[in-house]
C-alpha cells in the first residue's frame, strides 16, 4: 500500500472536472490511513463516515453541474485544536476529552465552502504546547520517514499526516514554529501567516498574540491555495486584518530575479544548529541566487532575545486562556466538596507536565511585583525585535534561513529538560513575535537521511512575495536521495 | 447632630464610592447574545460569553458609545483606551478572567455636582467591564458555608457595564445617596443605562474610612451588598461609627470588604483569604485599543441630552432662585421641571409654583398638567382670590380631572371673599364664643396664639374654608386692639 | 528591580496555588529547579534597557474594531447543557462555593 502523492490541486481538479468522484479519494485516503496509522498515530479521531459523506455531497454538487468548490474532493487533515461542531476536540488533552464544540472554527467552515473534506482531527502536543508532539495526552505520533524519531510540534498529527499520505492538505497553528517546524521534520510545507490573515475564531487559543492557523501540504502551490481559501477579514476576531486578500497563486512562478534575498546572521549562527542542516540552507540560498536573487547577510541583532521573550509571552498568554478548564461547563470533572477544590483537582488530573510548567510560568511572570520585569519587558523585547526585522525588511523582500536546528530527534531526546525542547524555536519565533509571514520548504535531507527544511520570512503582508521565493526553493530542491 | 461628615470627637467620614451599572445595549458587549433580565436561565448564550475554547469578544460599538455619552455627561476626558484581563476564578466567571479596563480607561477625571449642597465630587474614571453570571445557592441553611451546592445563569454574563468611580471625596450619608441619585439621573437622562438598584442594573460598592480633618486619609474597607439608597446611608454610619469606635478604643482599621447585613444593620468581615488577590492584569490580547478620536467624540457631545444640572440651572434661572434650592432639585428628579418653566413662563408667580411642585404634585399624572392652568392657578392664590390650603386641592383636581382652576374653584365654592364678608365672619364668631373672646382680649401673647388658632378655625368652618387666615388674624387683632 | 533568577520553592507553591494546581512536594521541587532554569535565562534581557520601548500587545496595528449592536443568535441551550458535567433546572451545577467573588 503506497501513500497517496496526489497534490491537492490535482485532486481538486479532477473531481471538478467529474473525472474522480470524491468519494473514491476519500476512500484510498481511509485505505491508506486504516493501513499505516495504527504505527504512525497522526490521527486522535479519523472521520471516515463524515468524510464519505462530505465526499458525496461534492459528488452530487459536481453531476449537478453546480460549483463544488476550488478543493473539491481534497482531503484535510485537521489540527486537533481547531473547533468542528459536534466532533470531539480534544486539543489532545485529558481535559477535553470527548468534548464536542457546539460550532465550527472560521477556517473549518471555510473549509467546507471550498468543497475540502475533513477526513480526520490530529494529534498535537497538549494545548499546541512543545515541538515533538510527545506532550500529548493519548500518546505521540511518529515520524513517516523514521517511527524511531519525532515528527517535531506541536502540529506534529498534520504535518505526519501529510507526508504520509493520509491527506493532501493539513491544518496546523503556529505559535512559536508550531507548524514550520514539523513541516520541516516531516519533509513536508508549513506555512505561518501574517497574524491576523487567518481568522483565529474557533482555534483554541494557546498565546493569543501569537497564535496562527496555516497550512501543511506537499508542494507550495497546494500551500498557497489552501492560504488563499482560509485568509480572510473574519468579523468574530477583532484581531482580523480588514485588508483584502490578494491572489497570491498568480505569482507564485514568476521567480526571484532581482528579489533582495537576507541571510540573517543571528539565526544561522544559533546554538545547536546542525551543519548539515547549515549545509542544505547554504544550497538552496545559492539556488536562489543562481536563479537571479540578490543575496547578502543580514544582521537582526534583537533577535537573539527571541527565545527568552516567547518563553515569557506565551505561558503569561497561556496561563490565562487556560483558565476556562475548571470543570464547571464542559470536559473533565473531578468532584470535590467544594467548587474550589474542584478546580484544584479537574486541573491537576486534566493537565500534563509541559502545559502545568508552562501556566506556572506564566502566572508568575504576570504576578504582582514581576509583572515588570517578566511580562512587561518581554513585550518590549518584543518590539525591539520588530523593529530589527522592520529594518531588515527596508533593504530585503525575505530573510532565509534554517527552519529547525536539527533533523528529527528520536523519541525522548530532549525530554530530560524542557529548555533543550524550547531551543528548537530560535529561528521560527521571531516571525510569531513579529506577526510576520513565514513558511518552511523541504529542501534535501540531513547526514542522516531526514529531511530538513528552509525558512522563507517575508514582512506583513507579504504572502505574495513569500509564496514566489519558496516556490523557487522548491523548485530547486534536492529529489530524493541521488540529488544529496 | 453634628455636622455632616463629623461626631461629637471631630471625626472626619470620607467617602469614595464605585458604582456599576448595566449599559442599556441590545446585545452584550462581547457577542450578539441579546442584553435582557428575566428570561430562562442560559436561553441567552453563545461560545463567547460562555468562554468556550476557542471563542473571541468583539466590542460592540453601542457599549462604546453609552460609555463616551455618560463619561462626557460627567465632564470626563475621553482617552485612547484598551482593555485588559482581570484573572481570578469564580464560578460565575466563563473565561475565569474578566475583560476590563485597567492602567488606561476610556473616561477620565471628570466630576458630578450634588443637587443640594452644590459641591462638587471629583470622578476618577468611568470604564467599560464584562459583568459576570449569576450564582444561586441551594439546599443548606442558606448561609454560604452551608449550602448543599450552587447553581449558575450565564444569560448575564458579558453584559456590558459601566464602572464609576468617585474621587474619595464624599463627606457624608447623605452626600452619598445624593451622589448615587444624580448619577442615577444623568444615567437615565443620557439613556446609558436604566440604572435599577432593585433590579441589578445599578450596583454600589462603598469605600469607608475615618480621619481626623486634616490628617492624611485613614484605612478604608470596602462595603458590599447595598441594595437600595436607604442601604447605601445606613451602611456607611455604621462603618464610620464602627471604624471610630474601634480607633477610639486604640484598634486599628483592618483593609478589607465589609458585606452590609441589612436585617442586622450591620457590616460584617466577608470570609477571608489567606492571600490578598493578585488579579494578574494584562493587557487583553484579543481586542485592539480604542481611539475615539476628535470626530467621534463632537458626535457624541452634539447628542447629549440636557442634563439635571442644566436643568436645574434653567429652571433656577426663570424663578430667580439659586440652583440647589429644595424645590428646584425636586423638580428636576421628578422631571417637573418643564412643567415648572412654562407655568413660569405663562405669568405664573415663581415661588407659588416651585412651592407646588415641591409639595403638592406627587401624584401621578402630575407631568401631564397644564402649565397655563398651574399659572393660572398661581395668579388665583397671589391675587387672593385662593388661600394656600385651597390652592392645594384645586391643583388635585386639576391633575385627576384635566379642568382649570376657575371652574374647579367654583364647583368646590371657593370664591374669593370679600373684605366686608370676612369681618363680618369674623365678627359673627367672636359672638358666638364670648368667653373665649374674653380671655383673648385680656390675655398674653402665648393666650392668644393658643386662641388665634381656635378662632381661625370657627372661622374657616363658618366660610367653608374660603376665609385666608392671615387676614382673620389681622381683622381678631385689629378687633382687639392690639 | 526583584531578583531575577532564583524562584523559590516558595514563591512556586504560591503561584500553583494562583493557577489552581496541586503539586506533589516532588512536582514542587523538579517544578522549582526547571522554573529557575528558565527564568534564569530571562537574565540575558535584565540589562537591556527597554524603559523607552514601548510594549507590543499586538503585531499588527489595529484599532476601533467594533461591532453593530444586532442581536446574532444564541445557542439552544440543550446544546449548551449537553456538554456539561452537571446541570440542574436548566442550569450549571457545581460543589459549593466558599466565599463571595473578589
Amino acid at each position: 500500500m503506497t501513500a497517496s502523492t496526489d497534490t491537492a490541486l490535482d485532486i481538486a481538479a479532477t473531481v471538478r472536472a467529474g473525472t474522480r468522484p470524491a468519494v473514491d479519494v476519500v476512500d484510498e485516503h481511509l485505505a491508506v490511513i486504516e493501513a499505516l496509522d495504527g504505527e504512525i498515530h497522526a490521527f486522535n479521531l479519523v472521520l471516515a463516515d463524515e468524510a464519505r459523506e462530505a465526499a458525496l455531497a461534492i459528488d452530487r454538487r459536481v453531476a449537478a453541474g453546480e460549483d463544488p468548490g476550488p478543493l473539491a474532493g481534497v482531503p484535510v487533515a485537521l489540527k486537533d485544536n481547531l473547533c468542528t461542531a459536534g466532533v470531539p476536540t480534544t486539543c489532545s488533552s485529558r481535559i477535553l476529552e470527548g468534548w464536542r464544540p457546539p460550532y465550527d472554527a472560521t477556517v473549518v467552515e471555510k473549509l467546507a465552502d471550498a468543497g475540502a473534506i475533513v477526513i480526520g482531527k490530529t494529534n498535537l502536543d497538549e494545548f499546541a504546547m512543545g515541538s515533538s508532539t510527545e506532550n500529548s495526552a493519548f500518546g505521540p505520533t511518529c515520524n513517516p520517514h523514521d517511527t524511531s524519531k519525532v515528527p517535531g510540534g506541536s502540529s506534529g498529527g498534520s504535518a505526519a499526516a501529510v507526508a504520509a499520505g493520509f491527506a493532501a492538505l493539513g491544518l496546523g497553528s503556529d505559535t512559536g514554529g508550531s507548524i514550520r517546524q514539523p513541516a520541516a521534520l516531516c519533509g513536508v510545507v508549513g506555512m505561518k501567516p501574517t497574524y491576523g490573515r487567518v481568522s483565529r475564531y474557533g482555534l483554541v487559543a494557546f498565546a493569543s498574540s501569537l497564535d496562527q492557523i496555516g497550512p501543511f501540504s506537499r508542494t507550495v502551490a497546494d500551500a498557497a491555495a489552501l492560504y488563499q481559501v482560509i485568509a480572510g477579514h473574519d468579523p468574530c476576531d477583532a484581531t482580523s486584518i480588514p485588508e483584502p486578500v490578494p491572489d497570491v497563486r498568480a505569482g507564485l512562478v514568476e521567480g526571484v530575479a532581482g528579489l533582495r534575498v537576507g541571510v540573517v546572521t543571528e539565526l544561522c549562527e544559533a546554538e545547536g544548529i546542525q551543519p548539515d542542516v547549515m549545509a542544505r540552507v547554504r544550497q538552496a540560498i545559492d539556488a536562489l541566487e543562481d536563479a537571479g536573487a540578490k543575496v547578502d547577510e543580514v544582521s537582526v541583532p534583537a533577535v537573539v532575545y527571541g527565545l527568552t521573550a516567547y518563553y515569557l509571552i506565551n505561558p503569561a498568554e497561556a496561563s490565562s486562556n487556560l483558565a476556562r478548564y475548571d470543570g464547571v461547563r464542559f470536559g473533565l470533572r473531578v468532584d470535590a466538596p467544594t467548587t474550589g477544590e474542584m478546580y484544584d483537582r479537574t486541573r491537576t488530573a486534566g493537565f500534563g507536565a509541559e502545559v502545568e510548567r508552562r501556566i506556572m510560568l506564566g502566572t508568575y511572570a504576570l504576578s504582582a511585583g514581576y509583572y515588570d520585569a517578566f511580562y512587561g519587558k518581554a513585550q518590549r523585547v518584543r518590539t525591539l525585535i520588530i523593529r530589527d526585522l522592520d529594518a531588515a525588511y527596508e533593504r530585503f523582500d525575505v530573510l532565509v534561513g534554517p527552519t529547525a536546528p536539527s533533523t528529527a530527534f528520536p523519541f525522548g531526546a530532549k525530554t530530560a529538560d524542557p529548555l533543550t525542547m524550547y531551543l528548537n524555536d530560535v529561528c521560527t519565533i521571531p516571525s510569531n513575535l513579529s506577526g510576520h509571514p513565514a513558511i518552511s520548504v523541504p529542501f534535501g535531507t540531513g547526514d542522516d537521511g531526514l529531511p530538513v527544511g528552509v525558512q522563507v520570512m517575508a514582512p506583513a503582508l507579504g504572502e505574495a512575495t513569500l509564496f514566489r521565493a519558496a516556490a523557487a526553493v522548491e523548485a530547486a530542491a534536492p529529489r530524493g536521495k541521488e540529488d544529496a | 447632630m453634628s455636622p455632616a461628615g463629623t461626631t461629637a470627637t471631630e471625626w472626619e467620614t470620607v467617602i469614595g464610592l464605585e458604582v456599576h451599572a448595566e449599559l442599556a445595549t441590545r446585545t452584550k458587549l462581547f457577542c450578539g447574545c441579546p442584553n435582557r433580565f428575566g428570561d430562562e436561565p442560559n436561553t441567552n448564550v453563545c461560545p463567547v460569553c460562555l468562554g468556550l475554547p476557542g471563542s473571541l469578544p468583539v466590542l460592540n460599538e453601542q457599549a462604546v458609545t453609552l460609555a463616551m455619552r455618560l463619561g462626557r455627561a460627567l465632564h470626563c476626558e475621553v482617552r485612547r483606551s484598551i482593555f485588559a484581563r482581570k484573572n481570578y476564578f469564580y464560578p460565575d466567571m466563563p473565561k475565569n478572567y474578566q475583560i476590563s479596563q485597567y492602567d488606561l480607561p476610556i473616561n477620565v477625571e471628570g466630576r458630578l455636582e450634588l443637587p443640594q449642597s452644590g459641591s462638587r465630587v471629583g470622578i476618577e474614571r468611568a470604564h467599560i467591564e464584562e459583568d459576570t453570571g449569576k450564582s444561586t445557592h441551594v439546599g443548606g441553611g442558606g448561609r454560604i458555608h452551608e449550602a448543599g451546592y450552587s447553581l449558575i445563569d450565564y444569560n448575564r454574563a458579558g453584559v456590558p457595564l459601566l464602572e464609576i468611580v468617585s474621587k474619595p471625596d464624599l463627606r457624608s450619608a447623605d452626600d452619598a445617596r445624593a451622589y448615587v441619585s444624580e448619577l442615577r439621573a444623568i444615567l437615565l437622562a443620557t439613556g446609558a443605562s436604566d440604572a435599577k438598584m432593585e433590579e441589578g442594573s445599578l450596583r454600589v460598592d462603598a469605600n469607608v474610612s475615618i480621619r481626623r480633618p486634616g490628617d492624611a486619609f485613614g484605612t478604608r474597607c470596602e462595603i458590599k451588598n447595598l441594595n437600595s439608597l436607604r442601604s447605601l446611608g445606613r451602611a456607611i454610619e455604621y462603618e464610620a461609627r464602627r471604624q471610630i469606635e474601634l480607633v477610639e478604643s486604640g484598634g486599628t482599621v483592618r483593609q478589607e470588604t465589609r458585606h452590609w447585613n441589612e436585617d442586622e444593620g450591620r457590616t460584617g468581615t466577608l470570609r477571608t483569604k489567606e492571600e490578598a488577590e493578585d488579579y494578574r492584569y494584562f493587557p487583553e490580547p484579543d481586542l485592539v485599543p480604542l481611539d475615539p478620536g476628535n470626530e467621534w467624540i463632537a458626535r457624541v457631545d452634539a447628542e447629549l441630552p440636557v442634563l439635571p444640572a442644566e436643568r436645574r440651572t434653567a429652571l433656577a434661572d426663570a424663578a430667580g432662585v439659586a440652583p440647589n434650592v429644595t424645590a428646584v432639585a425636586i423638580a428636576v428628579e421628578r422631571r417637573l421641571d418643564g412643567l415648572a418653566l412654562a407655568a413660569i413662563a405663562a405669568g405664573g408667580e415663581p415661588a407659588r409654583v416651585l412651592t407646588h411642585v415641591e409639595h403638592n404634585l406627587a401624584v401621578e399624572g402630575a407631568e401631564a398638567l397644564d402649565p397655563a392652568g398651574l399659572a393660572a392657578l398661581a395668579s388665583m392664590e397671589t391675587s387672593g382670590e385662593l388661600t394656600a390650603t385651597q390652592a392645594k386641592e384645586v391643583l388635585v383636581e386639576m391633575v385627576a380631572s384635566g379642568d382649570d382652576p376657575a371652574t374647579i374653584a367654583k364647583a368646590k365654592g371657593y370664591e374669593a371673599m370679600g373684605a366686608d364678608e370676612l369681618a363680618a365672619a369674623v365678627d359673627q364668631v367672636i359672638a358666638a364664643n364670648a368667653d373665649q373672646w374674653t380671655r383673648f382680649v385680656e390675655g398674653d401673647d402665648k393666650v392668644r396664639g393658643k386662641l388665634t388658632g381656635f378662632f381661625v378655625g370657627q372661622v374657616m368652618e363658618a366660610t367653608n374654608r374660603r376665609a385666608d387666615g392671615k387676614a382673620v388674624t389681622a381683622r381678631l387683632r385689629e378687633r382687639a386692639g392690639v | 528591580m526583584p531578583r531575577m533568577a532564583q524562584i523559590t520553592r516558595d514563591e512556586v507553591a504560591h503561584v500553583a496555588r494562583l493557577a489552581r494546581l496541586l503539586l506533589t512536594d516532588q512536582e514542587l521541587d523538579t517544578f522549582t529547579e526547571q522554573l529557575a532554569k528558565v527564568l534564569d535565562h530571562a537574565r540575558d534581557v535584565e540589562a537591556l534597557d527597554v524603559a523607552d520601548v514601548p510594549p507590543t500587545a499586538h503585531p499588527y496595528p489595529l484599532v476601533n474594531v467594533v461591532r453593530p449592536d444586532e442581536e446574532r443568535p444564541c445557542l439552544d441551550r440543550e446544546v449548551v447543557l449537553a456538554g456539561a458535567p452537571a446541570t440542574e433546572d436548566g442550569q450549571f451545577r457545581v460543589p459549593p462555593v466558599l466565599g463571595d467573588a473578589p
